[in-house]
């Protein structure tokens, strides 16, 4: 084992989750064995805030979804003793068919943590995620069947609750979003919720300006520069700076050949003028895989004002997808940019995207990557 | 009663096949399951007390959707999951 602090990539995919460790000069990785195996493994999470207790969010096929917690590094593994669930007996008769997200809570908050499911439900544990409520403010919202997509409209992988977004200035003021829906606001610890959606498009109504009903695909809050916040939409990149309410469509400075379609957006650590996407196909039915199979990410340095193409390496052609939990960035002075694919592969930079190598192939379809820095060593 | 454990189930029974379980209800069958292997039953069962999609229970050869369907001790009991997906 090794005390030099590398970073360690948290894979979740569809048969299971896997953690790939890097060496300090992270040029070799040293993967894993599966962690559950044959279950979906939706997204692996470790908290910042300990640098131990890990949670995996699972939604296996025929089993109920339910939270595994392990202090370890995923040796061992302790299931929920009451996963996230709506109220028994509730008006709606809701059920989780999956948890689909995991975020830590406020740095003040040891042992929070918020979980976003489908169909669309908001919960919080208050003890590192073995025992889950529902945050009542948000799914008993009077207006939580007009947000949320209710009854289910049988998107293909269901609706979600994602981008559990908290202000590291206020842990009472947090941002969701909704895929679809749009992205929603509480200053209030979750009480209270209203839309923050204004300024993002739509092609599922007529109407192109609406207060909510979007589909935001993945929102991050910057931690350095919490008044910003970013967002891959369904229909765009999107930056938006409080306290203005109205998000600007900073995609539209993209190659018009590329377009702003995708589903990942991932924050440079400590510059919150710089991001990177991984543009899709959103022509004709959506092939959702790389504008002619050519993939590539895109990075912006200046806040959206100008995209450059990050190919090198990639291959030339290439037909996969990129989820929206299945990007992410290290924090190392060259910060790592790393992303997996539907086809079960890694790639890495560790130059901010200049340079892409594929550093673990043959994985099972990739959901989630989460990169870790854990207090314990692993090697 | 005897209970058959389908083999997704078995992290919770410590790879047991079978399980022994007492009620008059497939219902209470479920619970006392679960309070001798917690967390079984949330895994076959929603928060709202339906049974998930591909989770079947039989009483003998008959498939049981309402789980306060009676049973009886000699009953046998099978939970079984339906093979689906890829």
């Amino acid at each position: 084992m090794s005390t030099d602090s590398a970073p360690v990539l948290l894979i979740g995919t569809r048969k299971g989750a896997f953690t790939l460790s890097a060496d300090a000069a992270r040029s070799n990785w040293t993967l894993s064995e599966p962690m559950f195996l044959g279950h979906i493994a939706q997204h692996v999470v470790l908290d910042p805030r300990d640098r131990t207790r890990l949670l995996l969010a699972s939604s296996t096929g025929h089993l109920g979804p339910t939270v595994f917690a392990s202090d370890d590094f995923g040796a061992t593994w302790k299931e929920a003793s009451r996963p996230p669930a709506f109220r028994s007996g509730e008006p709606l008769a809701r059920s989780v068919s999956a948890v689909f997200w995991l975020t830590p809570g406020h740095a003040s908050q040891p042992g929070v943590w918020y979980a976003g499911g489908s169909p669309q439900g908001l919960f919080i544990s208050l003890d590192g995620g073995d025992t889950w409520d529902p945050v009542d403010g948000w799914n008993d919202h009077p207006m939580w069947t007009t947000w949320a997509e209710w009854p289910e409209q049988q998107t293909p992988d269901g609706s979600m609750l994602h981008s559990i977004n908290i202000d590291p200035r206020d842990p009472a003021h947090m941002y969701l979003g909704l895929s679809s829906g749009g992205v929603f606001e509480t200053t209030d610890g979750g009480e209270n919720w209203h839309p923050q959606s204004w300024g993002l498009q739509s092609p599922m109504f007529p109407d192109g300006d609406l207060e909510f009903g979007q589909d935001p695909h993945c929102v991050r809050l910057h931690p350095q520069q919490p008044d910003r916040l970013w967002q891959q939409n369904h229909c765009g990149i999107y930056r938006l700076d409080r306290p203005e309410t109205r998000w600007v469509r900073v995609g539209n400075n993209m190659p018009r050949e590329i377009g702003d379609i995708g589903f990942p957006i991932e924050l440079h650590p400590r510059d919150p003028d710089t991001v990177w996407v991984f543009p899709m196909d959103g022509t004709d039915v959506w092939p959702r895989t790389s504008p002619d199979g050519r993939p590539a990410a895109y990075m912006t340095r200046d806040a959206g004002e100008s995209w450059t193409r990050c190919d090198a390496g990639l291959p030339e052609r290439g037909w996969f997808t990129v989820k929206r939990q299945a990007m992410t960035t290290d924090a190392e002075e060259s910060v790592g940019v790393y992303f997996g694919t539907t086809s079960g592969e890694i790639w890495a930079s560790t130059d901010e995207g200049a340079n892409w190598s594929c550093i673990v192939s043959h994985l099972p379809e990739i959901y989630s990557v989460e990169c870790a820095d854990p207090g314990v060593s692993l090697r | 009663m005897n209970v058959r454990i389908p083999t997704p189930l078995r992290s919770y029974t410590a790879g047991a096949a079978t399980a022994t379980a007492e009620g008059t209800t497939v219902d209470e069958v479920l619970h006392d399951l679960d309070r001798q292997f917690p967390g079984i039953r949330f895994r076959m069962v929603d928060e709202q007390g339906r049974l998930r999609t591909h989770m079947k229970v039989f009483i003998g050869m008959e498939m049981i959707r309402d789980l306060s369907t009676p049973v009886a001790a000699g009953d046998e009991f099978s939970i079984v999951q339906a093979l689906s997906g890829g």
